[in-house]
């Protein structure tokens, strides 16, 4: 039997749930493969990140391809930071061989943040022109021209931050996204629904599918380290005082992801689940948002 | 302006450990406004290596230690000098070092005192920012006189990545995000419409090094 995809999903116009899997610091991959077996039956995708935050993990091509095995559609995280054009397109072309059907294209998390801080940075390209030379490699050439001997047929996706501010060059950069080949978007965490929602009124004028993302809170600690130290995240006060109000956190932090799902249902195409290594969680916000 | 760090003492102390009679060079232009090779500092240096027990067989300041010719030409007016020295210590730019190491000739090591950083732009004397990264592929003119190139840590040439916050840079916030700066001068020049453009891929085959210009008017002889 043909596996689902993430494609068949989203064009099925039923509400699509993603989830992010890190991989392993290391080359055992039991904890990552017990994680994947977890959300199987329950997503749609799996996003598998490339050196998230600029730390250094196992692969993010080889992780793709341990979830093909799984049965699991797998969404291979491509950043620009690591590899030059030659590298890109080569690794890609690689996931292509291998069975890898989507794409996911990010500029990457600079390595000043990483633990390798010494390293070089490349960003040879940027996302934009990701998505451009991708699109090249679908029509059966590269970003020279030249033909090659088979081309790919990527599910192009990128990302999108609905609350960026200032918003105007966010969205100019988003329409690049799409000019260049996009098919869909995972958004940065959204805290601010009225933001996100101003956000999926603009986006609809296009042809592209939009999945929001949803950042599990593990705590009311982690929610003012977000506020603190990751640019571009905001978690409002009143969520904040929701964990700190309440013994058991996590499982308050499960119920506001599973409430924001709910939400999203109302009227975006999906969801995109991040959990940070919290996984069992991803399983039961998606149980709660179709329960309650 | 080229902008330069000192060295630890450590670092240097291990290169002159073989050295006893030491040459100090430092440079009269870029290396003296970042107060690290003029008179000053050149003369501080001499100071700190005779404590050590070198001896100082001789110093020098040049207008711009950058100039191979000018070097050569010392050195071979003061080869007494140059000839009595066993190792020679550049307080100056990168291209200062060559310069001495090209003029010292093949057999005296010649070793850098200072680390070189960017090409700076002065903001008020004494105070430096980066504003060119000379990649050979000039942008400027569809970001507004800001090049995203340098102001942007990741050197994004579509607009800003996802860690802008207020406007702010996620790697540094005490920066502006060069995106956010882009995007607010060509908005009140009424030139979005260049925004909106994919920016293609930097062409770096300008870039391959070494690289060497002789200008138009010198090229004919």
């Amino acid at each position: 039997m043909r596996m689902q995809t993430l494609k068949d999903s989203l064009f099925s116009k039923k509400f699509t749930i993603t989830a992010e899997i890190c991989p392993p610091k290391g080359t055992d991959t039991s904890d990552f493969l017990g994680k994947a077996r977890l959300l199987k039956d329950k997503i749609a995708a799996a996003n598998v990140t490339d050196n998230q935050r600029a730390v250094m993990r196992l692969s993010s091509l080889a992780c793709s391809v341990l979830l093909l095995k799984e049965g699991i559609d797998p969404v291979f995280q491509m950043t620009c930071r690591d590899r030059n054009r030659i590298a890109l397109q080569s690794d890609i072309m690689g996931a292509w061989a291998l069975g890898i059907k989507n794409i996911l294209c990010l500029s990457g998390d600079h390595v000043s943040f990483g633990d390798h801080r010494e390293a070089k940075a490349v960003f040879d390209l940027d996302s934009v022109q990701l998505v451009q030379v991708i699109s090249k490699l679908n029509k059966g050439t590269n970003m020279k021209d030249t033909a090659l001997k088979g081309g790919t047929d990527f599910f192009i996706g990128a990302v999108v931050a609905p609350e960026a501010d200032p918003w105007e060059p966010e969205m100019i950069k988003f329409e690049k996204k799409i000019e260049a080949g996009a098919k869909f978007f995972q958004t940065q965490a959204i805290y601010n629904m009225d933001k996100f929602y101003r956000f999926y009124e603009y986006a609809k004028k296009f042809d592209v599918k939009v999945l929001g993302g949803i950042l599990l809170l593990k705590s009311a600690k982690m929610a003012h380290f977000l506020n603190n130290n990751v640019p571009g995240v905001t978690v409002p006060k009143h969520l904040i005082d929701e964990l700190e109000n309440v013994q058991d956190q996590l499982e308050k932090g499960i119920e506001i992801a599973a409430r924001q799902v709910k939400e999203l249902k109302r009227f975006c195409d999906g969801a995109h689940i991040m959990a940070i290594g919290q996984e069992e969680s991803v399983v039961r916000i998606i149980e709660q948002s179709t329960s309650y | 302006m080229i902008i330069t760090k000192k060295k630890n003492i450590e670092t240097i102390l291990e290169y002159l450990k073989d050295s006893k009679n030491i040459y100090l060079v430092g440079c009269d232009s870029c290396a003296e406004q970042c107060e690290t090779g003029g008179e000053r500092e050149v003369k501080a240096m001499a100071e700190l290596l005779k404590r050590e027990g070198k001896h100082i067989t001789g110093f020098s300041i040049p207008d711009e230690t950058c100039y191979s010719m000018l070097i050569k030409k010392h050195f071979r007016e003061d080869n007494d000098t140059v000839e009595k020295t066993d190792a020679f210590l550049v307080l100056a730019c990168g291209a200062g070092v060559k310069a001495v190491a090209d003029a010292a000739g093949d057999e005296k090591p010649v070793f850098p005192a200072l680390d070189s950083l960017y090409l700076a732009n002065v903001a008020r004397y004494g105070h430096f920012f980066e504003g060119c990264s000379l990649c050979g592929d000039c942008v400027l003119g569809e970001t507004g006189g800001i090049c995203p190139h340098t102001q942007c840590p990741k050197g994004l040439l579509n607009g800003p990545c996802g860690g802008m916050a207020n406007g702010k840079c996620e790697v540094d916030m005490k920066n502006h995000c060069a995106w956010a700066t882009i995007y607010r001068r060509l908005k009140i020049q009424g030139r979005l419409d260049v925004l909106k453009k994919i920016a293609p891929p930097k062409d770096y085959s300008n870039s391959v090094k070494p690289r060497t210009v002789v200008v138009e008017s010198r090229s004919k002889k």
